[in-house]
Order: C-alpha cells, then sequence, then structure tokens
C-alpha cells in the first residue's frame, strides 16, 4: 500500500511502543500550579489575582487586551502563594502565577455550556475558543482564535487536522484518537464551523493503525471528512509537508497554510476546543507523554496546566538509572531543561528522561560535505551551505539561500554524521538576519 | 533531581548512528576487493605498494597534526583512505619510497594544508598521482603484468590500435595501475557503498554514462573505454569524494557529465593515452560554482 508523503525528510527511531499502549491517566493533583503568564506566541499577559487570592478551578487569572494572545486559568481551586519570575520550558524567563491547591476543585462556571453548537456562529466560537485561552497544543502555542481568524482577503476550502504526531516517542494525539475520537471529529467540527469549510481531513502516520482505525469509524458517516493515511517519515507533521503530500499545494516561502486556502490544527489543540465549547471548560489540563530509557514506568497523562514535571515523573515510577538529559517537548525539537521544577504548558506535550549513554556530546567534527542534510532537508534547502555562512558571518548570503524557509525541524542536525550543530548554526543566522532588517527598517 | 548533572544543549536531542568514522571505514572496507584483486595480479609488490602508500599518508598527516597543534584523527581513517586510493592508481613496478612521497605529498599539500579533512579543493590521492606524475614521469609510465613489462590497453589502443579482450579487461588480466585493472572488483565494492547510501550513484552514472555515449558517437567502442584505465576506480571511488564534489543533486549530475566529457576528449584528442584524473581534478575546481548555480528550489519558493 502506498501512502502519502513528503520529499526527502527522515527516518528516526521512533519508540512510541514505550507508550502507545497506555491509556491515558489522569493524574494526581499536585500540591501547587505555578501557571506562566505567557503560554502562546503573542503578547505576555497581566496577571488578575494578586497574591492571596481564592480563586475556582478555570479563573480565568491572566489577560491581555492584545488580539493575538491566550488568556490563562488557574487549573485548581486554591490560594495565589506568589507572582514571580519563572523559567519555562523554553528556557525564557516570564512572570508565573503559583496557586497553592485546595483539595475542592471548584469550577468555575465562565463558559457556557453548548450541547449543540451547530447554532453558533463562527465570531461565537472564535469567542469562546479566545476565553478558553486555547493555543495550538502541538508545540508551537500560537493563540487558535487567531487561527480560526480568516482575514476577508483569504479564501479557505479545506480544513486538515494534522494527527501526523511524526516526533518520537510522543503518543498523545495517537491516544487521544483511540480514546476521545468523537471529541477529536466535534473538536474539528466546530473549528471547520469557525472558518466557513466544508472538506477536511485527519492526517495520521501508517504507524498508529488504531488510531487510524479510531478515527476512520468516527467520519464514516461524515461526507465531507475523511482520515488521509500518510507514510512514517520525520517531519511529516509540518504543516507544509502535509498540505504539499495530501493536497499538492505548496505553501509560499515566508507565508501560511491561509495563503494556499487551508487552515491546519492539531488534534490535542481539537479536543481542548471540543471541552471549551460543548462542556464549557477552558484549558487548564493538557495530555503529556512521559517517556525515555530512563523513566521507569513511561506513560500518557492527563496533567493540569502548571503542574512541575518532577510531579509527573514521580508519577511515572520516576528516575530509572542514570540520567542525562530532561527534554520537554519530542526529541527532534523540545527544549533541554535545566531542573525539574519547569512547570508544563499549553504547548508541552511530553517530558522525554535520556540516559546519558543517549547523549550526544557536544563534538562536531569537519564537514566532509556528505550532504546529507542537503538530501535530508524536507524544504530542499541546502543546511551545510546555510550553517557555513552563519559560521563565517555572511548573513546576507542566507538570505539568497532561503534561509527563512527554514522550519527548523532539526532533520540536518540528526543526520549530520560529523554531528555539526547545522540548526543551531541556522537559527544564529536567522537571528542575526532579523536584528539587521530591523536595524535598517 | 541533581541539577548540574542535566546535560543541556539544544534540539535535536537525537542523532542518526552514521558517523564520519563509520563511512571512511566503510570505504575502506569497499576497496579490499580491488587491493585482493591487486595482491593477486601483482603479488607482494601491491602489499608493499599499499603498506608503504599508507603509512606515508598517515605519517603526514600526523606530523601535520602535531605541528599545528590540532588533535590527531589518524582514527577517522580518512588519511588511511587516501594513502590506499593513492597505491590504487600508481603503476605496480613503482618503487616503494616513490609512493610513500606521493601519499605524503597527497595528505600534505592536497589536504592539510588547506586546513585538513573537509576543506580540501582536489582529491588529495589525485593530488599525489599529480604531482608523482610531473615528478617521476617514467617510473609513472613503465608498466609491467606477468612480470614483464607491457603497455596499458588504452596505450595500445592509442599507439597501435589494438583492442583488448573485454573478458580481460573486466576481471583486469592487464596491465595497469594496482586497483584499475579489475573493473569486478572495483564493481563489487562500489556496488556495496551504493546499497550503504555511502556515495551517491548519480556522479558515477553521469561520468559513465557521458564516456559510454561520447566515445560511440566518434566511432569507438564503449564497452572497452568503459573497462579500461582508470575509469571505474575514477568514477566510484575518486570523482565521489565527498568533499571534492557537488552536495546538490543537480550538481552531481553536471560533475558527473563534465568528468566524463574531459575524460572522453583526453583519451581520444589528449597528449596521454589516458584522462580521468586530470579530468577530475579539472572538475574539482568547478564543485563550489556548480554548488552555487544548482541550488535547489526549496519548497514554496517564489522565483
Amino acid at each position: 500500500m502506498s501512502f502519502l508523503t513528503f520529499k526527502q525528510g527522515i527516518h528516526p527511531e521512533y519508540k512510541k511502543e514505550l507508550t502507545n499502549k497506555e491509556p491515558l491517566k489522569e493524574a494526581e493533583r499536585p500540591e501547587e500550579v505555578v501557571i506562566p503568564l505567557q503560554q502562546h506566541i503573542g503578547a505576555p499577559l497581566k496577571p488578575i489575582v494578586e497574591k492571596g487570592d481564592q480563586v475556582e478551578m478555570g479563573q480565568k487569572i491572566g489577560d491581555a487586551d492584545s488580539f493575538v494572545s491566550a488568556p490563562v486559568h488557574s487549573s485548581v481551586s486554591g490560594t495565589v502563594t506568589d507572582i514571580k519570575k519563572v523559567q519555562t520550558a523554553s528556557g525564557d524567563k516570564t512572570l508565573a502565577v503559583v496557586i497553592k491547591a485546595d483539595e475542592e476543585d471548584n469550577l468555575a462556571q465562565n463558559l457556557d455550556k453548548h450541547e449543540n453548537f451547530d447554532n453558533l456562529t463562527p465570531t461565537e466560537i472564535r469567542n469562546i475558543v479566545k476565553e478558553a485561552g486555547i493555543a495550538g497544543m502541538g508545540g508551537a502555542m500560537f493563540p487558535t482564535h487567531v487561527k480560526l481568524s480568516v482575514p476577508e482577503d483569504k479564501e479557505v476550502d479545506y480544513f486538515v487536522l494534522n494527527g501526523a504526531e511524526c516526533e518520537p516517542y510522543l503518543t498523545v494525539d495517537h491516544r487521544m484518537m483511540v480514546e476521545r475520537p468523537n471529541s477529536v471529529l466535534q473538536g474539528m467540527k466546530i473549528m471547520m464551523k469557525a472558518v466557513d469549510v466544508k472538506k477536511g481531513f485527519i492526517g495520521i502516520e501508517e504507524n498508529k493503525p488504531d488510531a487510524i482505525e479510531s478515527m476512520k469509524k468516527a467520519v464514516a458517516n461524515e461526507e465531507y471528512i475523511e482520515v488521509k493515511v500518510f507514510k512514517t517519515k520525520y517531519p511529516q507533521g509540518g504543516e507544509k509537508m502535509m498540505i504539499k503530500a495530501a493536497l499538492d499545494r505548496e505553501v509560499p516561502a515566508g507565508g501560511l497554510p491561509l495563503d494556499v486556502g487551508v487552515v491546519v490544527n492539531n488534534i490535542t489543540t481539537a479536543v481542548a476546543v471540543a471541552d471549551a465549547v460543548i462542556k464549557g471548560i477552558p484549558l487548564i489540563e493538557r495530555t503529556v507523554t512521559v517517556t525515555g530509557s530512563a523513566i521507569e514506568n513511561p506513560q500518557n497523562f492527563i496533567c493540569r496546566i502548571g503542574t512541575r514535571i518532577e510531579d509527573l515523573i514521580k508519577q511515572a515510577g520516576g528516575f530509572k538509572g542514570e540520567v542525562g538529559k530532561i527534554v520537554v517537548g519530542g526529541p527532534m525539537t523540545g527544549s533541554a531543561q535545566h531542573n525539574t521544577k519547569t512547570p508544563i504548558v499549553k504547548g508541552s506535550s511530553g517530558i522525554l528522561v535520556l540516559g546519558p549513554e543517549e547523549v550526544n556530546d557536544f563534538d562536531p567534527k569537519p564537514c566532509i560535505r556528505c550532504a546529507r542534510c542537503v538530501d535530508a532537508c524536507p524544504m530542499s534547502l541546502v543546511p551545510v551551505k546555510l550553517a557555513k555562512y552563519a559560521e563565517n558571518g555572511m548573513y546576507e548570503k542566507m538570505e539568497k539561500f532561503n534561509i527563512q524557509n527554514c522550519i527548523k525541524c532539526g532533520s540536518c542536525s540528526y543526520i549530520c554524521p560529523s554531528n555539526r550543530p547545522l540548526l543551531q548554526n541556522i537559527e544564529i543566522g536567522q537571528a542575526e538576519l532579523s536584528a539587521k532588517q530591523r536595524e535598517e527598517d | 533531581m541533581n541539577n548540574e548533572k542535566l546535560i543541556v544543549t539544544p534540539s535535536p536531542h537525537i542523532k542518526t548512528e552514521t558517523s564520519l568514522n563509520e563511512i571512511m571505514w566503510t570505504v575502506i572496507k569497499a576497496l579490499i576487493p580491488a587491493m585482493l584483486a591487486a595482491v593477486y595480479y601483482f603479488k607482494a609488490q601491491a602489499v608493499f605498494l599499499i603498506l608503504g602508500s599508507v603509512l606515508g599518508a598517515v605519517l603526514t598527516e600526523y606530523v601535520f597534526q602535531r605541528v599545528r597543534g590540532k588533535k590527531i584523527t589518524i582514527a577517522n581513517g580518512s588519511a588511511i583512505l587516501t594513502g590506499i586510493l593513492l597505491a590504487l592508481i600508481v603503476p605496480p613496478s613503482l618503487p616503494i619510497w616513490t609512493v610513500v612521497v606521493g601519499s605524503a605529498v597527497a595528505i600534505g599539500l592536497g589536504k592539510q594544508v588547506f586546513g585538513g579533512l573537509g576543506y580540501n579543493p582536489f582529491n588529495p590521492a589525485l593530488v599525489g598521482r599529480a604531482f608523482l606524475m610531473a615528478a617521476y614521469p617514467v617510473l609513472m609510465t613503465t608498466w609491467t603484468f606477468d612480470g614483464k613489462t607491457t603497455a596499458t590497453p588504452l596505450n595500445l589502443m592509442k599507439m597501435q590500435g589494438v583492442g583488448t579482450d573485454y573478458w580481460d579487461l573486466f576481471i583486469g588480466h592487464i596491465g595497469g595501475s594496482l586497483g584499475e585493472t579489475s573493473a569486478l572488483a572495483v564493481l563489487l565494492g562500489a556496488a556495496y557503498l551504493i546499497y550503504k547510501g555511502y556515495i551517491n550513484w548519480r556522479i558515477p552514472l553521469g561520468i559513465l554514462g557521458t564516456v559510454a555515449i561520447l566515445t560511440f558517437v566518434f566511432g569507438q567502442d564503449p564497452i572497452f573505454h568503459l573497462l579500461s584505465g582508470g575509469l571505474m576506480i575514477g568514477a566510484f571511488f575518486m570523482a565521489t569524494d565527498m568533499v571534492t564534489s557537488p552536495v546538490t543533486k543537480k550538481g552531481r549530475w553536471i560533475f558527473g557529465f563534465g568528468v566524463g566529457l574531459l575524460v572522453v576528449l583526453i583519451r581520444l584528442w589528449g597528449g596521454y593515452p589516458e584522462g580521468v584524473m586530470y579530468a577530475i581534478l579539472l572538475m574539482n575546481t568547478g564543485v563550489p560554482l556548480i554548488d552555487r548555480y544548482t541550488r535547489p528550489r526549496s519548497l514554496g519558493e517564489v522565483n
């Protein structure tokens, strides 16, 4: 059987078998949650509670006036004990609200329930999604209501629900499709209504046969929604790759899927949308795969936003043997952690703990121009050239080689036999280049 | 958790198993059939030439890295590989000291003066051979086979218009350099490398295809030209040297075509009977330009 796919890419070891049969399990309520006020791309939020305040579960605790932002809510009922700067998973420092949880779990009723979402208008849906604080839960954390706002000059004719989950190790989208296929579908239909699109597909890699079966069953009676099966290859879940593979449309360089009439959202995000619209629950919990060779019992949790990663690691049986590296997110694009205090945010889909022997030393060898990076780049860039220009400070040249088209998937660094930090160099080049451009403006 | 022990580096956090050392040593492994064929046809002399050449290469690498205060990287196999390749493209009757000089030049002038592995514009083994051709032209063009002085098939063809049996050419029962004689042995190793994905098939296919078509067009015997001289080892093991060949797919085709064209020009109209070495060296000079003008179209690129 042939599956849809894109050109080039890589085949890392997926290691999904560690957790892909583990049902989603409700994690224990932590004693304390740390809720950063920036869990989205866009303007940072201002706290709307004060130290000492009593808060209910689901109560909004941070908000901003800006359109491109997503409010945050308390994921427990309890007392605000501090508002301070913390380090988030990505390494940035941001203001966060610390809440000591009580035993009550009183849910604030500030979102309406809409059992029948057919009567909602697109604007109403976007408002609920914004109020619920939903931001892309695949990792990008782009505010979902913004994604669902189609500018007037753009026409959208296809909705893509991305269930590729091409990052190795992660299995939360997978489990969601197996366990809550109807919520996935409902969330998708709500979002399709918001962008006024009829046709859509759910894209899944062929290494998740049970998820494919489950979703196919769910869409059996849908006239305009289908399940499309993709080859297992990284980064199949990149939206540009998926759109090219399934619809043969190319998102223009520097553009968005919107430019080719497509809106892409992630599986877990769809479920959050369904829960917000139908059940009136804002985004206060998410699914997290806790996995890796240095974890005793790898599994998939449903945990509250703001849970510290050490709480989840403990519930997964703790560390097994020595620990080399702790990554929040997947192994290809996630961030290594300095400590175990980092809170889970809306975009944290996994905690990966690797043993010391699995962690590569930083020991780059000379580039032998083997061109494996050229053959791997899903965007058909020439990473070896880009990285060399960056190393030599030739940032203008990088522009000619389409550096802005890099999706930072890390395939080049993964494949390099000389261990060269290609992606890192490219990112430095990108940063330098945009700094220079800002100067000129 | 003891925080000092956590390793923090940028993503990605997993890496392919394939390493530079593995690639180099696999290419060396792929040369084993050619080395065995050399030993079969040229006996102990082949063993000494290969050992001498490797010794010269490794020693030179060591001295350069030592003097420059760099890490000694002999274990990565690249100097050893250059040594073996040079031995395979010199005449079997060459005095051992000559090949030692040649491999020292290959590593010294061909590679280390440019900054070592990855920075050399020319194929080091071919630089070594070009040096020997210039310095010891007689030694480098004296061929023996079965203990007798003989001429290479290309020489016979060029000077006397005499052909050679295909089968002899294929298995290597002919005069010529150590590793040039047996096309079969070279092909065995090359097949292994292509299977492993360590050499790109576009370059050899481009070279061999161009030579076959052009020699046919000019009324020559394409099979004879494919099987004789250094074409096979050149196409599969020299032109495919990663450092000195293009990184783009289109570039590899152009590179292969260029080498093939130059081989035919030299063989048919040049002063030498054989032209693979110069063809590859000349095309090496064009690699940066080829790479620049064959940048692939990026996904979504607007012209």
